[in-house]
């Protein structure tokens, strides 16, 4: 196995999984006969689309919060920036197949008497313009508020909680009707992207490997960045932030740089997740949600980037399964993990594995010597 | 001095003597009365007006019959009759029922001319009724239709009126009438002005800014400087009352911050499930109501200050619980102790949901707190002013625990310097977990007084505890004067913001003012002085 400079063995086997599950699954689905029992089903596709876009999402918190100490509660804010971003071209793609068949205007605006296009929503017709707003939008408020947050050194407990007030207050604009974002209806009843039928195997298909693509993507980046120099500073950061300030670094820079990367990373994410969710509302923005994605990171283990993408998964998979099974526990499960988490697994469940495989790794070895260990996340 | 009182009594003893003689005598009633049996319209027409004049309290009575062409006279002894409501004749006089035969009476005629006059009469009939709100409310109808027909009846009225509140609204109807009455002085029309000023409020402006064309110039000048103030005066109490709902805004803010200023403020601890305690002490409300209602229904006036020291206990069990199986082990670790008590409300709520299902409970309020009253040109609920009062009541006894109690005094000596405390003998983890229980049981007092005005569900909690975060760190952590300022801030900025932006954009506008602010001040209004750097 080829060794790179920056991804460790962790990561080539996560690569290699996300790859393979990017490449499988679709194609399972597309060219196994429906009998099969090795073909995926129709609607585990955009499922496992999902999750890959939440690990994404995943990937982004742990950026900050693992490397920079940043605890982001907002964070749903950008994803759901992102997915709107989406939602939009896709609404404008609709044209005259909604129910009011208006060329220009969406369903909703037609229904809350718009008279013409809100002067946001122009250029929206296009996908490139799309695209590029998918990361511009949630990369501006990242630097418009981290910039003010940074510089007055905001830190710590106070951060976490205005970043919340910030989704909280998006999430209260974006249910108002005349915001022009579809009120608490959201963004719906997409029909193609690209002229590509949306709700087709083919796109759904194609869909999930850029999803995985995108996940292995932003592993590479997140990789690329805590390995550089300007990784080893935001780990400064996290463990001394005075110090390393008193050493000459400009912190409030590299923390302003870090915080937008990531905002753009899950600004991508929710814009593959409009897609094959086929909705885009404002509950995205609330506070309870950005929060869950933060346990995402802390149960798959802080700091690891590999850990963050699988906490993603295991939470989720463990919340459909819960939710259709025991709706009234699921409740109960996440309120646990949270407290069990925080108490017994500081280094979530990757850590649990490579302590593990550390220590058996260890006994076998002859001559006593350790491996180099791998960088934990200190408080 | 007894001279002057009797003076003063004299006027009124005397006008009490003459109208319980009256009755006895002949009265302009009587005449009037007479004119209707002349059979002829001019005669009819004094006679109504007669008839409004003379006070006679079955006016309205014999108008409302002779527009409806029941009122009769005899022609053979002309006494008036008329046919009520319900059909039966009666004497107009005395208003008795009458036994004479209907055949033998004659219909008082009316024609076009008539008809007016006796309408504009049965509006100003009520002036003269016995009921001081009639009256009140004729005057009002007066001034809204500035009707100059009836300026005659509102002098009679005015000149009979011994209520001052009656008098006041006669008197401002009468100068609606003579600000646009033809042969009224310029002198008169400004005195009229004064008086309709005195009403100050939207209907006097109005009147006042909308007057005929023809108003002499002086008058008009005056109606306008008249109107100036009239604004101003409205803009006085429109900002007033916005102050008061502010307060009453801030009094909630207040109660559901003032536990987490403990929590947050004092110990450091975020504490994300402080919301839940809320609901905790609400639900407690709600049964102990429950428990009241079925066994010893006689106290359910008092539930509330039942309920109150039991969700004190209640939620103070639960967050001294709370501090020692998790969040001990979490000290100095404020992000963890953060996820770790966001898990704790998400099983708070599960478990309340489990027991009382996802829907709200009925949570009764006391007579005594419902209603309203007025101040001037404010109106204010019982309700909202008892919630005013018992916030400030929890805030005070909360500053007074931390003052003047040894409990208080161990908790402010742990926040300042736990080892140093510990050395001079303070059970430093038993004062965390009491400080904890402190902080929670206030939260379970303010779930009491919202369970009044909110819905006491699951997610009662989760709509305050991004709101009582603002509060606390806006006002300053580690003080609760700055928690009281902040509350009372927000809530009155709040309501100052909603009739510009609406509700949900004020709301709005305030968090990001808020984050803003925090950039510029990151520690708060009134932030601790001290040297400590953090981290």
């Amino acid at each position: 196995m080829t060794r790179s400079l920056f991804i460790d063995r962790t990561g080539w086997i996560f690569l290699a999984i996300v790859l393979a599950v990017a490449v499988l699954v679709p194609a399972s689905n597309l060219f196994l006969p429906a009998g099969s029992p090795f073909r995926v089903p129709d609607y585990l596709v955009p499922l496992l689309g999902k999750y890959l876009c939440f690990a994404l999402l995943a990937l982004s918190i742990d950026l900050i919060w693992g490397y920079c100490g940043i605890l982001s509660l907002g964070h749903g804010a950008f994803f759901a920036l992102g997915g709107y971003a989406m939602g939009m071209y896709l609404m404008r793609q609709i044209g005259t197949r909604g129910v009011y068949a208006d060329p220009i205007l969406p369903d909703f605006m037609v229904f809350l008497n718009y008279k013409e296009l809100p002067w946001f929503w122009h250029g929206f017709d296009m996908f490139w313009f799309a695209a590029i707003m998918v990361v511009v939008v949630p990369g501006l408020l990242a630097f418009v508020f981290g910039w003010f947050a940074f510089r007055s050194r905001v830190t710590g407990v106070y951060l976490s909680i205005i970043t919340q007030a910030m989704t909280f207050a998006l999430m209260l604009a974006f249910f108002r009707n005349d915001m022009g974002f579809g009120g608490n209806n959201g963004l719906t009843d997409f029909k193609d992207i690209l002229g590509y039928n949306i709700q087709s195997g083919e796109t759904r298909a194609v869909l999930f490997l850029l999803s995985g693509l995108a996940l292995a993507g932003g592993y590479i980046l997140c990789r690329f960045i805590v390995s550089s120099k300007l990784g080893k500073v935001l780990v400064a950061i996290r463990d001394a932030e005075s110090r390393t300030r008193f050493i000459g670094y400009r912190v409030e820079n590299y923390k302003l740089a870090v915080f937008v990367i990531s905002a753009m990373i899950a600004g991508v994410a929710g814009a593959l997740y409009v897609p094959q969710i086929g909705i885009i509302n404002p509950s995205e923005f609330a506070p309870a949600a950005s929060i869950e994605m933060v346990i995402w990171v802390a149960v798959g283990g802080r700091g690891t980037l590999v850990g963050a993408a699988l906490g993603a998964l295991v939470v989720n998979a463990g919340k459909t399964w819960f939710t259709g099974v025991l709706p009234d526990a699921w409740l109960f499960a996440l309120g646990l993990l949270f407290v069990l988490v925080t108490l017994f697994l500081p280094k979530g469940i990757l850590g649990v594995i490579t302590d593990g495989w550390q220590r058996t790794q260890r006994r076998f070895r002859s001559d006593g010597s350790v491996p180099a260990p791998v960088p934990n996340a200190a408080e | 001095m007894i001279l002057a009182l009797l003076r003063r009594v004299a006027p009124i003893v005397l006008i009490a003597f003459v109208a319980i003689a009256g009755p006895v005598r002949a009265e302009p009633v009587d005449d009037a009365l007479a004119l209707f049996a002349t059979d002829k319209f001019d005669d009819t027409q004094k006679g109504v007006e007669e008839l409004a004049k003379s006070g006679h309290p079955g006016t309205a009575d014999i108008l409302t019959a002779l527009a409806g062409g029941k009122l009769f006279f005899n022609p053979a002894d002309r006494m008036i009759f008329y046919r009520d409501a319900s059909g039966t004749l009666r004497d107009a006089r005395y208003g008795a029922p009458s036994t004479v035969d209907a055949a033998t009476l004659k219909t008082v005629r009316l024609n076009n001319r008539l008809r007016r006059v006796v309408e504009a009469s049965l509006g100003s009939a009520d002036l003269i009724s016995p009921d001081p709100g009639k009256r009140i409310g004729a005057a009002e109808a007066i001034f809204k239709s500035r009707d100059q027909a009836a300026l005659p009846s509102l002098d009679t009225a005015l000149a009979n009126e011994k209520d001052t509140r009656v008098k006041q609204a006669m008197e401002v109807a009468r100068a609606a009438i003579i600000v646009t009455f033809p042969g009224a002085s310029d002198a008169d029309k400004i005195a009229a002005v004064d008086k309709i000023a005195s009403r100050a409020d939207q209907e006097a402006a109005a009147l006042l800014r909308s007057l005929p064309a023809d108003t002499p110039e002086a008058v008009k000048t005056h109606a306008e400087g008249a109107v100036t103030t009239i604004e101003h005066k409205l803009a006085l109490w429109a900002a007033l009352q916005n102050v008061a709902y502010g307060i009453s805004l801030g009094s909630v803010l207040l109660l559901a911050a003032v536990g987490l200023a403990i929590t947050f403020g004092q110990m450091g601890v975020i504490n994300m499930a402080h919301g839940e305690m809320v609901m905790i002490g609400a639900y407690t409300t709600f049964v102990v109501q429950q428990v009241i209602a079925a066994y010893a229904p006689g106290l359910s006036e008092g539930s509330l200050l039942i309920a109150i020291p039991l969700a004190f206990l209640v939620a103070g069990a639960i967050g001294v619980a709370i501090e020692r199986c998790v969040i001990r082990f979490l000290y100095g670790r404020p992000l963890e102790t953060l996820l770790a008590t966001w898990g704790i409300s998400l099983i708070l709520q599960q478990t309340i949901r489990s027991i009382f299902g996802p829907t709200n409970q009925p949570v009764s309020a006391p007579s005594w707190m419902s209603g309203a009253f007025d101040v001037g040109g404010i109106s204010l609920t019982y309700s909202r002013v008892a919630i005013v009062v018992f916030s400030l009541m929890v805030f005070f006894a909360l500053l007074l625990v931390l003052r003047r109690t040894s409990l208080g005094l161990q908790v402010r000596a742990v926040t300042q310097n736990r080892r140093m405390a510990a050395a001079m003998g303070i059970r430093t983890d038993w004062i965390d977990a009491m400080t904890f229980g402190l902080g929670s049981g206030v939260a379970g007092i303010a779930g009491v007084a919202l369970s009044q005005i909110d819905n006491v569900s699951p997610n009662l909690g989760q709509g305050y505890i991004i709101d009582s975060f603002m509060v606390v760190v806006f006002g300053g952590v580690g003080n609760l004067w700055g928690t009281l300022v902040g509350a009372m801030t927000l809530g009155i900025a709040n309501k100052f913001l909603e009739p510009y932006a609406g509700a949900v954009l004020g709301k709005i506008l305030l968090l990001v003012a808020i984050i803003l602010f925090i950039q510029k001040r990151p520690r708060g209004l009134f932030a601790l002085k001290g040297r400590a750097v953090e981290a």
